[in-house]
């Protein structure tokens, strides 16, 4: 459904996207994920036609994503990171002028606002001034306005900054009925988890460049330990002779001490995690819990894009 | 698709018009208030008795009736607002600024201003105080007083109670000279001797004439006043004028403050929504510019309602010249906002250069006061402006009482800087950060 192959951007000196090339199938839900200033915000502004590339080309269905008022602006919601609504007017002369932009007719728009409006659970709000919404009802309001001319592609700008988990998790809910619906998605974000829950695929970018296009599953594959081992020790202090002792046992990939006592990774949790076990008391040491899980997808992209402060060059992207 | 999209931007801007007090507040309420003050000030309504009269003090130190008749004389000046006072009194008047000029008349002055009448020699001093700053008062006192004293002291020097003892006194006097000291000496012994047959003559008739040299010395011809300034028998209404100004002005920095907002749009999520939708340029521009259009006629409109309601001002032209006028300069001021928002930078920026601007195009354009005080020069520069088009197309309409033809240039003007305006916009508008 959307083509995006060798898309370029430059402001002055500094390259903020450089090649970027993928393709989304109709219905996919692809997350876009990348540090500070790796260029996510660039890229889907050009995206969605509010800035025009250096190089590179933007297909919707075939067809460019050009000009002011092209047709194919028809078919994107554009959902931005800053909230686009005017806080002086009701939730319902908000929608009003979205749904005018889109050239939605009249007859049609009162009943596409009631819907949208449901779908984010504000219906009940229609004529509630927004200046009185909360944050999270705010950022729910902000996907319904990019809802009302119902476009097949939809584009998210980090829809959950700065709301509570009660919000963020109404939010889901909203991006995984649009999924049932059939809606395409392509959802920026910075954390891993919420792109593990909503997306069928995952890419990272990093300073401009696409450094991984993969499933959840195929990110995981990556990692060298897929499970993850947390021993809490009465006495959180390992000794050196241990954790030498605990590389050693086939199957266990790291094992280093943390703030409660050991952290391991291994590849599986049979007899690794029984001999690490063993190898602990033999040492002396209380195990007092052991909490044991996937690895996060957190460690594959700080692996893929590194540990480094990136607010410096988030200058002008700031996602 | 393309109306609708406009008709949904301007429907939220004028939403958030209505939604914005301090805006209507601003737009509204000041320009009356102003407008108000400025028409007081210049004569309000032609109603109030001291209006244009001008503050006077006089002091008066002759014990002889004469003076007091210049005094009462000057009291009951249309012209003038007079208060009598000490000298002390007046000197610290006229140094803070209470009144503008103080007239002394000293000690003697009745009969040192008799006795030179027909000879020029021992002339009184008449004082008078002038505020510096005001030259221009003193000149127009000095004028009435001469007027009033020419008359009332020819009076006394020719005809009255002591006249035929002083007339001979000064013929005693000229018969004592010489030729060197009064060179017309024989025509004016025959000038006074005439004078006494004169008053003879008039007493054995019974009384003083009508007219003639009784009344005493008179400007040889009387003045009628005739203020063109609409129809017949409608006094001029200065709030008219000053109405047209802070309406114009207040208008005017309602579309700056519409440009900056767009300017300030661009940093706010709500500018991406814009971008993100197939909207032309042309349609947001077109749209912001019907929107302020809007706003600025309901501006006008009320400032209006309240001028003709409390202030009487009256459209005594043509009414369809006066909503032409009124139209065509929103428009303008519409597409100057806009224009201002295409070729500034930033917000902040751009407020401050748009509010000289502004304040420049107010001033040299007669808002405050009528273009005719200005220097010739300024007031051909003054044509650049367009307030001074819109002002002057208001005034024309209102209290000069013209007909739509007078409307018909300061239209045309004010079209054509919008036309102008809004093809700058087109071009310079950036969409784009």
């Amino acid at each position: 459904m959307l083509s995006v192959s060798a898309l370029s951007k430059r402001f002055g000196s500094r390259v903020a996207v450089d090649g970027v090339a993928f393709q989304i199938r109709s219905g996919e839900t692809v997350g876009f994920l990348g540090p500070n200033g790796a260029g996510k915000t660039t890229t889907l502004a050009m995206i969605s036609g509010l800035l025009t590339p250096d190089a590179g080309l933007v297909l919707l269905n075939g067809q460019p994503v050009t000009g002011d008022a092209g047709a194919t602006k028809c078919r994107i919601g554009l959902v931005p990171q800053d909230l686009a609504l005017y806080d002086e007017l009701s939730a319902w002369s908000n929608l009003q002028l979205f749904g005018g932009l889109y050239g939605v007719p009249r007859d049609l728009l009162a009943q596409r606002a009631t819907a949208v409006l449901e779908l984010v659970g504000l219906a009940d709000r229609l004529h509630d001034r927004v200046g009185g919404f909360s944050g999270g009802m705010k950022r729910r309001l902000n996907i319904a306005g990019a809802l009302l001319h119902d476009p097949p592609l939809i584009l998210l700008d980090e829809p959950t900054v700065g709301v509570d988990p009660q919000s963020r998790n109404a939010i889901f809910e909203n991006i995984e009925e649009l999924k049932r619906r059939g809606k395409t998605l392509l959802y920026t974000t910075h954390y891993m988890e919420e792109a593990e829950r909503l997306c069928d695929r995952i890419l990272i970018i990093d300073h401009g460049r696409i450094v991984a296009d993969d499933t959840p599953h195929g990110l995981y594959a990556r990692l060298p330990a897929s499970r993850e081992v947390l021993v809490d020790l009465e006495r959180p202090v390992v000794g050196v002779d241990l954790l030498a002792k605990l590389a050693t046992i086939p199957g266990v990939v790291v094992a280093q001490p943390s703030a409660r006592g050991l952290r391991i990774e291994v590849n599986d949790f049979g007899a690794a995690l029984a001999r690490c076990l063993e190898l602990i008391a033999a040492d002396g040491a209380t195990v007092q819990t052991v909490q044991a899980g996937r690895v996060s997808l957190e460690r594959v992209f700080m692996a893929l894009t590194g540990h480094g402060l990136r607010d410096a060059a988030a200058d002008r992207d700031t996602s | 698709m393309r109306l609708r999209a406009i008709i949904a931007l301007v429907r939220t801007d004028l939403q958030l018009f209505r939604g914005d007090r301090r805006a209507v507040v601003v737009g509204v309420l000041v320009p009356i208030l102003i407008a108000a003050f400025f028409g007081y000030v210049f004569g309000g309504s032609g109603a109030r008795d001291d209006a244009g009269k001008m503050a006077v003090a006089v002091v008066n130190e002759d014990a002889v009736p004469l003076a007091a008749e210049i005094v009462a004389a000057l009291a009951a000046d249309p012209l003038l607002n007079t208060r009598s006072t000490s000298r002390a009194e007046a000197e610290t008047l006229v140094r803070t600024g209470q009144v503008p000029v103080a007239v002394r008349l000293p000690a003697h002055f009745s009969d040192a201003a008799v006795g030179a009448f027909f000879t020029g020699r021992g002339k009184p001093r008449v004082e008078l105080l002038v505020d510096p700053s005001n030259r221009m008062s003193g000149q127009v006192v000095e004028g009435l007083l001469t007027e009033h004293a020419m008359q009332l002291v020819s009076k006394a020097a020719m005809s009255g109670p002591d006249t035929d003892a002083q007339i001979a006194q000064r013929i005693a006097e000229l018969a004592a000279s010489s030729d060197a000291e009064v060179p017309q000496r024989a025509e004016l012994k025959s000038l006074l001797e005439s004078v006494q047959r004169l008053n003879a003559r008039t007493r054995a008739d019974g009384g003083p004439p009508a007219g003639g040299i009784q009344r005493g010395l008179t400007i040889p011809y009387d003045v009628e006043v005739r203020p063109l300034s609409g129809p017949a028998n409608v006094p001029y209404n200065s709030y008219a004028h000053s109405f047209a100004g802070m309406t114009v002005q207040f208008i005017l920095v309602s579309g700056i403050d519409a440009g900056v907002v767009l300017l300030l749009m661009r940093s706010r999520g709500i500018w991406q929504r814009f971008r993100s939708a197939p909207l032309a340029r042309w349609q947001l521009l077109v749209a912001r510019a019907l929107s302020t259009t809007l706003i600025g006629l309901f501006q006008f409109v009320l400032v209006y309602a309240a001028a003709f309601a409390i202030f009487h001002v009256r459209i005594q032209g043509s009414v369809l010249g006066f909503a032409a006028v009124a139209l065509s300069f929103c428009v303008m001021n519409a597409t100057f906002g806009l224009m201002l928002a295409s070729i500034g930078r930033s917000a902040g920026v751009t407020r401050g250069l748009a509010t000289m601007a502004t304040l420049l195009l107010v001033m040299v354009g007669g808002a405050w006061v009528p273009s005719f005080v200005f220097p010739a020069w300024l007031q051909t520069v003054s044509l650049a402006s367009p307030v001074r088009w819109a002002v002057d197309g208001l005034d024309a309409m209102t209290w000069r009482g013209l007909g739509l033809d007078a409307a018909l240039m300061p239209v045309a003007v004010l079209l054509v800087t919008a036309m102008a305006c809004l093809a700058i916009s087109l071009w310079r508008f950036r969409w784009e950060e």
